[in-house]
Formats: structure tokens, sequence, C-alpha cells
């Protein structure tokens, strides 16, 4: 089982090759959102969800990928499917 | 605005190049194999594995070891590596150039486009990536990567992000006649004022994918695999086909006007262009060019840059070492109506660094710059053994690389589809 800020520190870790504002990853927090403070191309969301899914062996369905716009959205996502 | 908007008079110099060549990688490294005859064709394991019946070929080296200083991990999650080449070789020649720094905040260059062809780039990304997927019916698991490297612009269209280009940023292919092609059509856009600058040349990617169907065609030399540095034998009794090659090739091409008010250096002047197809008449084929659309071809390059067939001081052929070298010289004989004795120079970059398809117009019109710029004309490998039909034009074949005074020197470029091109290249006097 794993704990809420090891869920959050490898969201961190997979989403980190995608940021073109890498400055933002020192001061993360759940509040951070993924486009606008760590720079990520909206485009790249798609390939940042199939990291979690590898990772975390889960399946994302689209609808739920939608609904992600923070760190916070993404490790509370997370935790509900591997719980 | 630009008001002479349509002047067509303006002189068109190159201000910068950038090379990623099997023998050098890099712009000085590329001079120095150049200037040395250092050939850039190895053995390659993975063609033997694959049974190739061509196991050589002509890749540049160091290109892993570089590419994190020109691009972030973020470009490179998105970059195959027509698009490395590419980039490289673009942001090379805009340095070489001695064009400020760009950084992703720095303003769009409304001055500046780019034609970066590439012929069958691209492949490596269809065939280890998309197909495989999408015949497993895995399609939702392709990503956001695939498009932007798959579409033939995304050598162009990652190249002007970069850089901020703000001018056309295009692609286009044209067979192994590409970066000639795309030299010629940037030449004309800054000649008649479109744009004040345009980086202009060709790429293509090493993948085996790409390289296969010609060994399928029986068009590579199958017969040297143990002796790589002698593979390549354009104009020999002995070729047998050619050499795969691979790299970028690009040119800066600025108005002379421009690069005076910038101060820049400048390399060498292009006089005039042509590009034109045979039809698939009289001869010509799909893989095969009409004479009469080669001589043509050369004859409207020359009459653009209002020189004479005396005028040319040396060639740098298209020569790849297939059965068509003879024919090639025989048609600039034509084209220039000079006797045996009074042909101009002649020498084969591919016999150093194999046929880099796309890239292969790009990369010779380099080399012929770096030629004309530093005087001297480099070492055609592997022909000591003359085609019994070239022996009339023995004396202008440059065995042993020589100091070179010209001031002129024409770049041929020939493809598939029966599609032609020329470029004429003048040492830069004011």
């Amino acid at each position: 089982m794993m704990t809420e800020t090891q869920v959050f520190d490898k969201v961190a870790g997979l989403i980190a090759p995608y940021a073109k504002n890498p400055d933002a990853l020192k001061t993360l927090s759940k509040d951070s959102k993924i486009l606008e403070d760590l720079g990520v191309n909206s485009a790249r969301l798609v390939d940042i969800v199939l990291a979690f899914e590898d990772a975390f062996d889960i399946e994302v369905e689209d609808e739920a990928a939608d609904e992600i716009w923070t760190m916070g959205d993404a490790v509370s996502l997370i935790n509900s499917k591997i719980q | 605005m630009n008001k002479s908007h349509n002047r067509s008079d303006r002189r068109v110099v190159i201000t910068g190049m950038g090379a990623i060549a099997p023998n050098g990688t890099g712009l000085e490294n590329f001079k120095i194999a150049l200037k040395e005859g250092t050939s850039g064709i190895k053995f390659i394991e993975k063609l033997k594995e694959l049974n190739f019946g061509c196991q050589v070929g002509g890749i540049p080296e160091g290109v892993e070891e570089i590419k994190r200083d020109y691009f972030s991990e973020e470009d490179l999650l998105a970059m195959n590596e027509n698009m490395i080449f590419a980039g490289i070789a673009g942001i090379d020649c805009w340095s070489d150039a001695g064009l400020p720094k760009v950084s992703p905040d720095s303003e769009t260059d409304w001055d500046t486009g780019a034609i970066i062809g590439t012929g069958i780039g691209g492949m490596d990304t269809i065939a280890e990536k998309l197909i495989p997927k999408v015949n497993k019916g895995k399609v939702r698991r392709l990503g956001s990567t695939i498009v932007e490297q798959v579409m033939c612009s995304s050598v162009s269209a990652k190249l002007g992000g970069i850089l901020g280009l703000g001018g056309q940023v295009t692609t286009n292919s044209s067979a192994c006649t590409t970066g000639t092609e795309a030299i010629a059509d940037a030449f004309i856009k800054v000649k008649t004022g479109q744009l004040k600058r345009m980086i202009a040349g060709g790429v293509e990617s090493s993948s085996p994918y790409i390289w296969a169907g010609f060994d399928g065609m029986k068009v590579l030399n199958s017969t040297s695999n143990d002796r790589p540095t002698e593979a390549s034998r354009p104009m020999s009794a002995t070729a047998r086909g050619f050499i795969p090659g691979s790299g970028a090739g690009l040119l800066m091409l600025e108005s002379l006007e421009s690069a005076e008010s910038r101060g820049a250096r400048i390399y060498g002047e292009i006089l005039g262009s042509h590009v034109n197809s045979g039809g698939h008449r009289s001869g010509g084929s799909m893989t095969a060019p009409n004479s009469d659309g080669v001589v043509r071809c050369i004859r409207e390059a020359m009459y653009m840059s209002q020189i004479g067939p005396q005028d040319i001081d040396a060639i740098n052929g298209h020569l790849t070492a297939t059965f068509a070298d003879d024919k090639e010289i025989e048609n600039w004989r034509r084209a220039l109506e000079l006797k045996p004795q009074d042909f101009p120079k002649i020498n084969s970059t591919k016999s150093l660094i194999g046929h880099a398809l796309g890239a292969a117009g790009g990369l010779e019109a380099v080399a012929t710059v770096l030629q004309l710029h530093h005087g001297f004309l480099h070492a055609s490998l592997n022909c000591e053994d003359l085609k019994p039909e070239l022996s009339d034009f023995s004396e202008s074949i440059v065995h042993k690389m020589e100091k070179f005074e010209g001031k002129i020197i024409a770049k041929s470029s020939f493809g598939f589809g029966d599609v032609n091109g020329c470029l004429i290249f003048k040492k830069w006097e004011k």
C-alpha cells in the first residue's frame, strides 16, 4: 500500500520530463497546475496519463483524464484506483 | 511592408552552414574530413542481422553525445533522428551565420524562413512505433508525439519553433534531388525579396527501413561489405551500386543587403538555379533521367547565372556509383558543349559519405561552398579504376585533394521521378 506522499512523489517524477518550467518542480504542491504552473504542453497530457497507467498498473478512462488539472487531481485519481 | 518586394536582381549570399555528415559531425569536422579524404562508410552490424545485401553505410557519429547540448529533455521526447539531425544542423547554421542566440521567450523573427527537405525520413518512427501499436489494436497507446514526428514537415517545423522563424517554414520532397531543390527554391524566395533569409537544405535519418527498399531493388553495392571505405565507388569500373548515407546539410541564404547591413561573414554566392523534370519521356522513367531534361536543367541554371560553359571551373556531381554515372557526365558534356580536354574538374562527395538521399543535395552543397571558400577540391575516392566510358575525362576527375583557384562550382542532383536540380555557386567577390 502506497502512502499519499509516495504517490505524490511518483507522480511528480512522471510529470517532470514534460515540464518546460523545471523551477516549478522545486515548489510543487497539490495545488500546482500541470499546464499553467509546470508549463506542460497540453498535448502531452495524453502521454502523462499513459505514464500513470504504466507506473501504477491502472487504467484511466478518458473522462477521468479530462478532470486532471492539478497535481492533487492526479494523486486523488490514482489513489482511488490503487486502494 | 517591403516596397521593393518584386525586385529580382538581389544578390543572394551564403552566410552560415551546418552539417551532420557520416565523415564529420559539425561543419569544421566535415571540412577536415573532406580535405583529408576521410570516408564515413562503416560496417553496420544491424544490416547484417537483417540480412541486407549491402551491410555498410554512412551514419554520422557522436550525435547521441551532443544532442542534449541542443535540445531539452522535453523536446527530445518528441524528436526522432531525422528531427535531431535537422535541428543540430539548423542551430549550427544559425550560429555560424552570426545571428543572435534565441530562446523560447525571444520574439518571432519575421525575416527568416526555412525549406528543409527530406526523402523518406521519419520512417524509423513509423516502423518502430506507429505500425506495431496500430497492428496490435493499441492506437490508444500511441500518445501525443507520433504525428509531429511522422509528418513530412517535422524537420522544418521543429527547427522553426526552436529558432522562432516567422517566414515560410516548409519541407519539400523530390527523392535524391530534395536538398538541391530546397536550396533552389529558397534562393528564389530571397532573390525576389520575399524574405531576407532562408535556411535551406536536406536531411535524412539512418533507418534500415529507409534503406531496405533500395537493397531490395539491388541498387546498393553488396560486394564490399568487408571493405567499407572502398564500397562507395562513383565513376569506377568496379562500381556495383550506391552506399546509403544519412545526415543533414543546411545553408543560410541571405540577401547581400541584409548580410552587409549586419556585417556578416560571407562564404559565397548563388548565381542561379534551376529545377525541372523529364516527364518520364525519351528514356526517362521513375528511376532514370530523361537526358534532355538534365541538359535543359543545367543550361537554364547557367542562363539564370549569366555564365557560359567556360566559366564553370568545377562540378560537384550527383555521381552515385550506379550505371548512371557515365550518362551523367555525358549529359554534362552535352550541356556544356565542351571537348573532354576542356571539361571542368569533377568530384563526387558520395565517394566519402555515401548517398544521403534527401540530405544529399544539402550536404553536397555545403561541401561545394566549403571547397570554394577554402580553395580546395576534395578527393573523389575509389575511382582509380575509372570506367572505360569516362577515360576521355580522366584529367578532370579529382583523385587526390587539390588546391582550387577557380571561382564557380556547379552542383547538380538527379532523383527518382525523373527530377533534376542544378545550383551555380560562386566564390565571394564584392
